[in-house]
């Protein structure tokens, strides 16, 4: 039951989200936190923000890791092949036949119907995020590191994982 | 054996230095397969591009995945696949696992309560670029309301995503394309123009 379970928290996302794999983070979320309940909020977004550090593809870095704490090594596996799998065999046998409809408004409208979800979705995520924060480390560093890390990452194009290094920093010197 | 080397080399490289998710390391895709080792022309490589955004789920693993099978069947399509995203999974268990042994100390709780509102940023910032691509798409007006239903959907009647999901794409599909006339002009400008 725990591996189905593990089957459909990845199997569910990868099938729904378009966009790539950042897509597919408020969805995983969705099942993990909500549905499951194995993680909270809080470790949702320290296992979002490691992701985020690393290198790769981040919704088999999901897969993978939640996976892992849940089931092992075989949980991590099944993780990954669902969230890998499908859309991966769709694409081998049907290459044909989807490359005749590429064109088409049909297929065209499909990726452009779900944007709007996956942006309140991820919308309502950072929502809670900052939420969770305020409540944990209360308004003026919550503002004051929201301020920092956006003019960092989207002004001054930093690389997100010295942002997130440098945050580490300043949480274990003056938030601990 | 020298071409799974080969592929296992290829998309190692491109798991480990892609930032930013999937959709980060298609230049690195691109580099990899079209320019050093040419398995695929720069135009059949775009084909594919757009044909595996037409799919849901994770893009590199869909490339790495059919690329690999192209290049050497079943088995070179597990190693591309493998080769993308193994190493980072095996760095996130190992880092996360010796993290949650020492999260107690209130410096680690400091560490990751400021990791927090960093995370809420790039969210934020992936939000934007979703809504603006809708935008871009089907202009505001549809976009907004589109957005507000979608809203109401998931949060007061608490429908599960991929219920909102799974209709929108039904719709997408049923619906009717009243401007086939003006994509056939269309067509005919950029054949002109081409």
């Amino acid at each position: 039951m725990k591996y189905w379970h593990i089957f459909m928290a990845f199997f569910i996302p990868g099938i729904l989200g378009y966009g790539g794999g950042p897509a597919s983070i408020p969805l995983v979320e969705h099942e993990v936190v909500e549905r499951y309940e194995w993680m909270s909020v809080q470790e949702f977004s320290e296992m979002l923000a490691l992701a985020n550090s690393l290198p790769g593809p981040i919704a088999t870095k999901m897969a993978g890791y939640i996976g892992y704490d849940e089931g092992g090594i075989l949980g991590a596996f099944i993780g990954v092949f669902a969230a890998v799998a499908p859309s991966l065999i769709i694409m081998i046998l049907l290459v044909g036949i989807l490359y005749k409809y590429k064109d088409s408004n049909k297929v065209k409208r499909l990726t452009q119907y779900v944007r709007p979800v996956i942006a309140i979705l991820l919308g309502v995520m950072a929502w809670n995020f900052f939420k969770e924060s305020y409540v944990g480390i209360g308004f003026w560093q919550t503002a004051l590191i929201t301020i920092c890390s956006y003019l960092l990452i989207e002004r001054m194009k930093v690389h997100p994982a010295f942002v997130i290094g440098a945050a580490l920093v300043y949480g274990g010197l003056l938030l601990g | 054996m020298k071409t799974h080397w080969d592929l296992f080399i290829a998309f190692f490289r491109i798991g480990m230095l892609g930032y930013g998710g999937g959709p980060g390391s298609i230049p690195l895709i691109h580099k990899e397969v079209v320019d050093k080792y040419k398995w695929m022309s720069d135009e059949d490589f775009g084909d594919l591009l757009a044909l595996g955004n037409t799919l849901p789920g994770p893009i590199a693993t869909k490339l790495a995945g059919y690329i690999g099978h192209n290049v050497s069947g079943f088995i070179g399509m597990i190693n591309a696949v493998l080769a993308t995203i193994l190493p980072t999974i095996i760095l996130m268990i190992i880092l996360l696992a010796s993290l949650s042994s020492i999260d107690d100390l209130p410096w680690v709780q400091g560490m990751t309560a400021a990791v927090i509102p960093v995370v809420g940023v790039m969210l934020a910032v992936l939000t934007w670029q979703f809504f603006d691509k809708a935008v871009k798409g089907m202009g505001w007006m549809q976009s907004g309301v589109m957005a507000i239903i979608i809203f109401a959907l998931l949060y007061f009647l608490n429908m599960h995503p991929g219920i909102v999901i799974g209709f929108l794409l039904l719709m997408a599909l049923v619906k009717k394309d009243k401007s086939s006339k003006k994509d056939e002009t269309q067509q005919h400008v950029r054949e002109k123009e081409g």
